[in-house]
């Protein structure tokens, strides 16, 4: 924990890469993001999952290590699973291995980035930005379009 | 030397005798607890979102869709909601008679006008409910309803739970449930059968 926090800091003092994105996809070095929503909240719910799906094109594995955004009060890396017919949640302080050349989906019912103390509610419509640091590929700014509150994908990907 | 043998003989069939006295002591034990309670069954003085008491007889009347959670939840309950709405609409007149329940299992954050307005998102149909934590204890051990405070880094925490819907009908009683994510079709169909039967 203490390792990935001081190559957190470490990663954050380095400028946010640009992201170079086109269809949809934000290249950050051999990371590839794609298909990224976020769902509208409740009234009075202080609280939101983000979704997308991080692909590690290179040779080596990386580690999605923290997600911050200004729209929370505290922006958390999480798993959500069903045990049985109970939901449980956990948070991930290690953050998200991505091994070399494999996909990771952060979706509804397992992965997601959790928004937690919302400054604002998320209205479908709208985007909220969350910054994602990886160990090696550094940090950058991913746009999650706020889609339905039960929503199980963004827009182009609904009805598939 | 017969004597003995007699005695031994009273003696064992004392024992058994005791042994089966026990036996029926233990299944008309197992057999009294639903008579007396029964599945959802018990006493509970809750509240709903606008503040009124609320107690068992909420359940006696109308079919009943229940369901269990907190307005923190990132998932689970939004989406059961949004999927209650989805319920309502489809059914539109022949549902006309069902009542939803959202329980709090959070009630230290859920307060009644917390909920207001989280409920409210669905329609006028569903009824957000919470009490104090013994309260809200006893309705969530009477439903076998599975609940705990997880700790999150800082002073936050969430709530794992029971993500089932459990169907009830005009009496009360428990029918069934709807599982989290359940096909739409297959929950249609569970509430169009609660319904006729109710
Ligand atoms: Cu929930």
């Amino acid at each position: 924990m203490i390792r990935l926090l001081s190559a957190a800091f470490a990663v954050a003092l380095l400028v946010a890469t640009p992201a170079l994105a086109h269809n949809g996809v934000i290249h950050l070095g051999p990371i590839n993001i794609s298909v990224p929503f976020t769902r509208a909240t409740l009234p009075n719910a202080p609280v939101g999952g983000g979704f997308l799906t991080i692909e590690n094109t290179g040779t080596e594995a990386d580690r999605l290590i923290s997600a911050t955004s200004t729209v929370a009060g505290d922006t958390q890396i999480h798993e959500m699973k069903m045990e049985g017919d109970v939901m449980k949640m956990r948070q991930l302080t290690d953050g998200i291995e991505i091994p070399a050349g494999e996909t990771v989906e952060l979706a509804p019912g397992g992965l997601h980035i959790m928004f937690l103390d919302l400054n604002q509610p998320f209205v479908e419509g709208e985007t909220v930005t969350v910054t994602l640091t990886f160990e090696k590929a550094g940090t950058v700014d991913v746009p999650l379009p706020v889609m339905a509150a039960a929503a199980d994908g963004p827009a182009e990907h609904a009805g598939h | 030397m017969a004597a003995l043998k007699t005695v031994r003989i009273g003696l064992w069939v004392a024992v058994v005798a005791l042994g089966l006295t026990a036996a029926a002591a233990a299944v008309m034990l197992r057999q009294q607890q639903p008579a007396e309670g029964g599945f959802g069954k018990g006493v509970y003085s809750l509240v709903d979102q606008n503040g009124a008491t609320l107690d068992q007889s909420m359940f006696v009347g109308q079919p009943t869709a229940l369901f269990f959670g907190f307005t923190h939840c990132p998932e689970v309950c939004p989406t059961t909601l949004a999927e209650m709405t989805g319920w309502f609409e489809a059914l539109g007149d022949e549902g006309k008679d069902l009542k939803a329940y959202f329980v709090s299992v959070d009630p230290e954050r859920d307060t009644p006008a917390v909920l207001r307005e989280y409920v409210s998102w669905v329609s006028d149909r569903i009824t957000g409910i919470t009490g104090t934590p013994e309260e809200i204890d006893k309705i969530a051990k009477a439903w076998g309803v599975h609940y705990e405070r997880i700790p999150l880094e800082g002073a936050d925490y969430t709530m794992d739970h029971t993500a089932s819907v459990f169907l009830l009908d005009a009496k009360g009683e428990f029918q069934g449930t709807i599982a989290y994510r359940e096909d739409s079709a297959v929950a249609l169909g569970k509430l169009r059968n609660l319904l006729a039967k109710s």
